[in-house]
């Protein structure tokens, strides 16, 4: 963690943070303390997330039942509360099945691996104005770098277990994480290019500030950033395997894709790992489009940053579930053609729309109106043509009815 | 065989875009997650059971705590299954529910084999067995899920009808006119 150019006036809960921190570090010798802060920080990570994945996946399941209108969990404790707790604790006495023919170092390392590169990318994330737990230069480069480590972990578990599912699963996924990597990165290059950086600190510093004292400056707010941002979004959606994008573990025809041959606390850890990448993806939507840990009025920075990050993190997370109770699974082709046809050639479009707004930041008066009748004509022109392209040669369809 | 073609209505410009769908469909699950639950917390609530529920069969005595079963056996020799065994036996003369010849020494109801049709409640000439509300059996046995006459007894109860259909017979042929 590391201190931020620091405002003047601060709260003291605005700096409870480094408080604590050097509460807890000053009970150490000076040359230790740089590693007892960061050990602390790996804690606080680990703590924090590990918690929050504990009542996702409660979340999940209650509000995926009060969409189908029915309570969810509601049995182990007060509203369900210690249902995470009672399944941690299934997952941990279950046998541990490993099949004879598995290749068994791989078919160990895989969820073990997965885990790490998740928790790995937690690191780069600024929770709030003085919560970077490593400030690196080009942070969104390693996010991404550590966020890819999965795909090969799931080729890899899928391959170990030595189950046709398992491997068919793999390589699904593996096309799939692939083909949304590339919207997923070119959506974000509009941030790294309009700032001029590649640290998450400095993203989120160059939106703040106020337009009238009302709408926050954060990219999102401009037509490149909501088109960036939704092409994000989806492609978040399709990288940590979530419906409608959840077909590696299409269990109609994959079983469980290349958890099958997982149970126990294995299984338990992709689970871990495919919440925490989630999270990790929605910090970072948070952080690039969002404004990460800005406040959206003026008068409300007197909540604390961090605060601000979490409340946005968990209205993502939620978005997450929400389209997860609505929208039915893709077919593999139209998952294919989606990514290639649809979000690449729009992220690319996008770097264009980008260009423009910020070689035109100087129009004023009617020019801004033109600007941004341009803009949003630069991202919505595109989107109904492709999108139309898209499904060009497949309908209408010739519906015929035998008469009664 | 004539063909009926299904006119395909063009879609117009914001159904192409999806965004209208994709936001009725956010609503839809919006408007089900403030609904009310439709789910009854099971063993806790009881679902209210309709009339002419097929539940458990079960045997019922009348209101003076007498068997109705008269063990004819038409229930055993119509059930589809063959889940119902009946074991007759004679009422001893005296006795305060002499009112009939017989009664079932035994009678078991394998509910492994029983389909819950209901015919066994339909022919029964003497309305002694019913099938009621109770519509879960469980047991870690076989030999736990058949009913004897004792569990079917105390399953059943007391149909609170007063047609002493025995009694009156009795009395007529106390006085001579036994049909």
């Amino acid at each position: 963690m590391i201190l931020a150019a620091v405002t003047p006036p601060e709260q003291l809960l605005e700096r409870l943070p480094l408080v604590l921190r050097d509460l807890v570090t000053g009970f150490f010798p000076e040359p230790l303390r740089w590693l007892v802060a960061s050990l602390l920080a790996i804690v606080a990570i680990l703590a924090v997330f590990g918690l929050l994945f504990a009542f996702l996946t409660l979340a999940e399941r209650k509000i995926l039942g009060r969409i189908q209108n029915r309570p969810g969990p509601n049995r182990t404790g007060w509203f369900g509360l210690l249902q995470p707790f009672a399944d941690g604790i299934k997952m941990l006495t279950k046998e541990d099945i490993v099949p004879r023919a598995a290749d068994q170092l791989l078919h160990f390392l895989a969820p073990v691996v997965l885990v790490a590169a998740a928790l790995m990318t937690f690191a780069v994330i600024p929770y709030g104005r003085h919560l970077v737990p490593v400030e690196l230069d080009a942070a969104v480069l390693y996010f991404f770098a550590a966020g890819a480590a999965t795909e090969l972990v799931v080729f890899m578990a899928g391959w170990a277990s030595h189950n046709k599912y398992a491997l068919l699963a793999a390589m699904r996924a593996l096309a799939q994480f692939i083909s949304y990597e590339l919207p997923l990165l070119l959506s974000l290059v509009p941030v790294v290019m309009l700032t001029g950086s590649l640290s998450t600190t400095g993203i989120v510093a160059a939106q703040a500030g106020w337009k009238w004292s009302l709408i926050p400056h954060w990219h999102v707010f401009t037509p490149w950033g909501f088109a960036g941002f939704a092409i994000f979004m989806v492609a978040a959606l399709a990288e940590s395997n979530r419906s409608p994008f959840d077909l590696p573990e299409a269990e109609s025809e994959l079983i469980a894709g290349h958890l099958t041959e997982y149970s126990g606390f294995k299984y338990a850890l992709f689970f871990m790992a495919e919440y925490f990448g989630m999270t990790a993806l929605s910090g970072m939507a948070v952080t690039l489009f969002l404004g990460g840990w800005q406040a959206p009025l003026p008068f409300l920075q007197f909540i604390p940053s961090y605060a601000w990050f979490g409340l946005k993190l968990l209205a993502l997370l939620t978005g997450f579930i929400w389209i997860r109770a609505t929208f039915p699974r893709l077919r593999m082709d139209q998952l294919m053609h989606f990514a290639w046809k649809f979000l690449v050639p729009l992220a690319l479009l996008n770097l264009g729309t980008a260009a423009f707004w910020e070689f035109t930041h100087d129009w004023s008066g009617p020019l801004q109106l033109a600007r941004w009748a341009l803009a949003l004509a630069f991202v919505a022109g595109p989107f109904v043509a492709l999108g139309r392209r898209l499904t060009a040669g497949l309908g209408p369809r010739q519906y015929t009815y035998a008469a009664a | 065989m004539a063909v009926i073609p299904v006119q395909r209505q063009p879609l117009s410009l914001a159904e192409r875009t999806y965004v209208p769908q994709i936001l009725a469909g956010l609503r839809v699950t919006l408007r089900h997650f403030f609904a009310p639950n439709v789910t009854l917390s099971y063993p806790e609530q009881r679902p209210a059971i309709p009339p002419g529920y097929r539940g458990v069969p079960t045997l019922v005595k009348d209101p003076l705590g007498r068997e109705k079963c008269v063990s004819c056996q038409l229930c055993e020799f119509v059930c589809p299954p063959k889940a119902i065994r009946i074991t007759p036996g004679a009422i001893p003369a005296g006795t305060p529910a002499a009112h009939v010849e017989k009664a079932p020494q035994a009678f078991d109801i394998d509910m492994l084999r029983c389909i819950y049709c209901g015919l066994c409640e339909e022919v029964c000439p003497e309305e002694a067995i019913f099938l009621q509300n109770q519509f879960s059996m469980s047991g870690y046995s076989r030999d736990e899920m058949v009913n004897h006459k004792d569990r079917l007894y105390e399953l059943g109860g007391t149909l609170p009808d007063s047609h002493f259909k025995w009694d009156k017979k009795k009395e007529a042929a106390a006085h001579g006119n036994a049909h």
